[in-house]
């Protein structure tokens, strides 16, 4: 069970694969994701993305601002921009 | 040289000249082309999740926000114009802005006023020409948006859309968007569409069969949507205006290849012309000197 990741920018699809686990920052905390998490849209802040990949890689972006979508095992990270 | 052929070889050297700019701006239309489409695909992602997540929320959420909810009374719409900076694009400019007018006789006839925000220098000196109200215009970037520039004009039109149009003379109640869909290299459309209030779009894949995924927001569906439409109209407003760069420098490339095939042909046509009369030329300085050398021999013939 891993999740699909898509990382996308206006500009750029960032980041995409899979993983196993991700965390972000939200307007409520910092918020983790694993494989079965329950359907969740949430409202990033300025923070780091962590993205840990199925090969065990460690991806960090910094965003500023944007979205975390969860469904079905489905995880897309909208942002305004990354760096 | 005869006059008629000093003309022939000016005007033919003239041509070449211009054929030379023609064919220089074919090319590199064609090459920023190939850049333009990347970037429509590049954004292309971004545009489908916003798009995705805008209909999962507001088909979950039971809130009214003030940008889905159409005004019972709508009093004036904003029609936001896409055009080029820079001429010599053929019918591009003109495709979008008659779009344009005919988006504003519609609304009119459904009793509303218009305000108008214009993309490009085109649309603008158009609108100025004919002194109407412009409520905002940007220029510089037609050929080469960057998403601040989509974020600026964006900001305008949401700002003007949240006033209260019945008390603010600024306000809009409905945004409507005019440019132009890339389709292919051969074939672009200027099309109009409404933005707001949001006719949640069913994207092109069919929607997941069972029921929609009952999600969880954080911090509330409403706040959510507050954050997510905003971005969403400057993603929507982003996309367009990408397609339309992409568009501008497809129409280009056709407007200069034809006028380096019309420049060819009239090339083709005056040497034509200058080899005639320099034919022509020839044939009269012959006769002239036959003739001459008739006259000198008939009038010594006479003088024995």
């Amino acid at each position: 069970m891993a999740l699909t990741v898509a990382l996308v920018s206006p500009t750029q699809k960032v980041w995409s694969g899979e993983a196993v686990f991700i965390s972000a920052r939200t307007t409520e905390g910092v918020l983790g994701v694993l494989p079965g998490h329950a359907p969740l849209f949430g409202v990033l802040v300025d923070g780091a993305v962590n993205i840990k990949g199925v090969d065990g890689s460690n991806t960090q972006f910094n965003v500023s601002g944007g979205f975390l979508s969860v469904s079905n095992d489905r995880v897309s990270i909208l942002t305004e921009s990354v760096n | 040289m005869g006059a008629q052929l000093r003309v022939y070889r000016r005007r033919m050297r003239s041509v070449k000249a211009t054929k030379k700019i023609t064919k220089a701006m074919e090319l590199i239309s064609a090459s920023r082309i190939v850049k333009a489409q990347q970037r429509v695909a590049a954004s292309t992602p971004y545009a489908n999740e916003l798009t995705r997540a805008v209909s999962a929320v507001a088909s979950v959420s039971s809130t009214n926000h003030p940008l889905t909810t159409p005004s019972e009374n709508p009093k004036r719409a904003a029609v936001l114009i896409i055009s080029a900076d820079r001429g010599m694009a053929g019918a591009y400019s003109n495709n979008a802005i008659k779009e344009g007018e005919q988006l504003a006789a519609l609304l009119r006839e459904r009793g509303l006023q218009t305000a108008n925000f214009l993309v490009g220098r085109k649309a603008v000196n158009y609108y100025k020409f004919r002194n109407r109200d412009i409520a905002g215009s940007w220029t510089g970037f037609s050929d080469n948006p960057t998403y601040e520039d989509a974020r600026a004009v964006a900001d305008a039109l949401i700002t003007a859309f949240l006033a209260d149009s019945q008390t603010d003379i600024n306000g809009v109640d409905e945004i409507h968007i005019v440019y132009t869909e890339f389709k292919s290299m051969l074939t672009q459309n200027a099309l109009a569409k409404r933005m707001l209030p949001l006719e949640v779009v069913e994207s092109s894949t069919p929607a997941p069969a069972g029921l929609l995924p009952s999600y969880e927001f954080e911090p509330n569906a409403g706040e959510v949507l507050n954050a997510l439409l905003p971005r969403y109209i400057q993603a929507r407003i982003f996309n367009a205006m990408l397609q339309s760069a992409a568009s501008e420098h497809a129409a280009r490339r056709r407007a200069m290849k034809s006028a380096t095939d019309n420049a060819d042909e009239l090339i083709k046509s005056l040497t034509r012309l200058a080899n005639a009369a320099r034919q022509a030329e020839i044939t009269q300085e012959i006769s002239e000197i036959v003739g001459g050398a008739d006259a000198l021999s008939s009038a010594s013939a006479g003088s024995e």
